[in-house]
């Protein structure tokens, strides 16, 4: 009995087998996995804008090469990811050209602004912290140039989370102007990392099909539940708080009860409309902007080596054309 | 920083100049991170700024141990490079010039990393064991830092019209700054006369090499612009610091 691609695919997704770039796979798989790639590296480079910021205001010659090392990885997840989405058919220069057109999108957090030292400590423990929650189980999803990269990805990051969580142990238990840095920091991060996760499952429409496929193993809800109970208690340990007064353990549901998430603000954001959306846009516009010159230089140069390289291997077989 | 007489040797000032290049060059570099033209090269000058601060914390650590020895100081590489105002600061003025563009970041770093390069070669046999060794765990990174700058400055001098252009307008605007590298303060004598001239001869036929495969020219312009080494810096060198120093300024004898 023949059974359809479609059948066999599913068959092996269902097998644990994993996807390769070659295999046959449906369109829509496809199409999902460039977008959902792609807008990961996005938010990998886009990310190093927030964190970037204060580089060169780190206050230790220690911070400052922990922050330099941190951001550098982020640019490396972001080539790492760039490959991965490359081996579905689509190249680096379309995606940016997605991403500065604003036809894709990157993650929504790096729309908000750092402000104060203890915002790097915030990122590296909160921003990183929701960001594994939702990358680990993408070590075991289907599609396998995805998977692979993540298991490196989410090995630097749970370093960053926890450079992050001790740069804010520092501060918390520093001077007081230290810890109102902390405090600050966190009371505006909890929230839009909150956000993170991405709306509500019954208000997040592709869910289910990517469930199906194994590009995504649990819901948002689920996710989100697990970074509030994991953050809950870690925090005892700064001796801060979050900034939710309805935020309580449950007995009955052994998880910790949060607030309700200001949805407006994230759709907002997602549209455009955050504190840092343009800023952040245009920075990474005006560096590919201002880089073109030397990508075409590069260029250039390299056709002028291949040719006098080919010319002393074979001095009679170049045709340098009309 | 006030150092007293018996540790104000010209040592640890060699070891601060040593430091303060550094530590400025890597803030200059630092400035690129998340702006560079490509994802590739935004990793490989972050590398750079990386390496910096590795020796300029090297440089640093090794001159507070020195001070401290030797008084009732309590330096540590922080208040070395966090404290001092630019006075104090003896770094070349090459290295706190404003980045420009790519090319002429990319040049300052060419013509600082032959330098420090074959600066740290001679300094891997100097007497002192510790500054010895930092020269020669330094100049595994300089080889990289040099090689990467000086294929850059090829690609871009010998690339395009336009590419030409900005490094020729890069050399012109920098190379004023380069005879400072060899105008031998005091407390260099560490380092012979022999020595002296064998890296200068060094990095100029670097120079040469490179700018010869690049398609460019050494400017004849003669005119000399100094200072950085004694103290005596350019606008620039102020601004960096109040950005780099500001949290240990306004939050001062805390613990990050």
């Amino acid at each position: 009995m023949q059974i359809s691609l479609e059948e066999q695919f599913q068959q092996k997704i269902d097998q644990e087998i994993k996807i390769e770039p070659k295999d046959w796979m449906p369109e829509k798989y496809r199409h999902t996995l460039i977008r959902q790639i792609s807008q990961h590296a996005h938010s990998e480079v886009v990310g190093m804008l927030p964190e970037g910021n204060w580089i060169t205001r780190a206050p230790s010659l220690k911070r400052k090469a922990i922050l330099l090392a941190k951001v550098q990885d982020e640019a490396g997840h972001g080539l790492y990811l760039y490959s991965a989405a490359e081996t579905l058919g689509i190249s680096r220069d379309e995606m940016y050209e997605q991403l500065h057109s604003g036809r894709a999108k990157y993650s929504s957090i790096f729309n908000y602004p750092t402000l104060n030292w203890a915002d790097i400590g915030a990122i590296g423990w909160l921003v990183d912290g929701a960001a594994i929650m939702n990358q680990v189980p993408l070590c075991r999803t289907s599609f396998g140039p995805y998977a692979r990269a993540m298991v490196r990805v989410c090995k630097e990051e749970s370093f960053h989370q926890r450079q992050g969580f001790e740069c804010l142990w520092v501060l918390s238990k520093g001077t007081e102007e230290q810890k109102k840095m902390c405090q600050d920091a966190i009371n505006r991060w909890w929230w839009p990392c909150l956000m993170m996760f991405g709306p509500k499952d019954d208000e997040s429409p592709n869910t289910m099909q990517n469930m199906q496929w194994k590009i995504k193993r649990f819901t948002n809800d689920a996710l989100r539940q697990k970074f509030v109970d994991m953050i809950a208690e870690q925090i005892k340990l700064l001796g801060m708080k979050l900034p939710d007064p309805d935020l309580k353990w449950n007995e009955a549901t052994a998880h910790y009860d949060y607030g309700k998430i200001n949805w407006d603000e994230f759709w907002q954001v997602v549209q455009g409309n955050g504190p840092c959306n343009k800023e952040r846009l245009a920075a990474r516009k005006n560096a590919w902007d201002e880089g073109a010159w030397v990508r075409e230089a590069a260029t250039a140069h390299a056709e002028k080596n291949q040719i006098k390289i080919s010319s002393m291997l074979h001095p009679n077989d170049i045709n340098l054309g009309s | 920083m006030k150092i007293k007489a018996k540790n104000d040797s010209a040592f640890i000032q060699y070891l601060l100049h040593l430091g303060d290049n550094a530590l400025i060059m890597s803030h200059r570099n630092s400035e690129w991170c998340g702006h560079g033209p490509a994802l590739e090269q935004d990793i490989a000058l972050t590398n750079i700024a990386l390496d910096q601060i590795g020796q300029a914390r090297n440089f640093y650590q090794y001159a507070a141990v020195l001070i401290n020895e030797s008084s009732n100081e309590k330096q540590t590489e922080d208040s070395l490079a966090y404290l001092r105002d630019a006075w104090d600061f003896k770094n070349c003025l090459l290295v706190e010039l404003p980045n420009g563009d790519w090319g002429q970041t990319i040049l300052k770093q060419f013509l600082i990393s032959a330098y420090q390069y074959y600066l740290y070669l001679e300094l891997q046999n100097i007497q002192d064991e510790q500054l010895a060794a930092i020269a020669a765990k330094s100049v595994k990174e300089l080889n990289y830092h040099l090689r990467w700058s000086a294929d850059w400055v090829m690609r871009l001098g010998d690339g395009t019209s336009e590419s030409k252009k900005r490094m020729t307008d890069a050399i012109d605007a920098v190379w004023s700054y380069t005879y400072e590298l060899f105008e031998v303060a005091e407390y260099e004598n560490i380092l012979s006369v022999e020595m002296q001239c064998k890296i200068r001869e060094a990095w100029i036929e670097k120079i040469k090499t490179v700018f010869g495969k690049a398609t460019l020219a050494i400017p004849n312009s003669q005119w000399k612009q100094r200072g950085g080494k004694l103290g005596v810096h350019t606008e620039h060198l102020g601004y960096i610091l109040a950005e780099m120093q500001f949290l240990q300024r306004a939050y001062p004898g805390s613990e990050w």
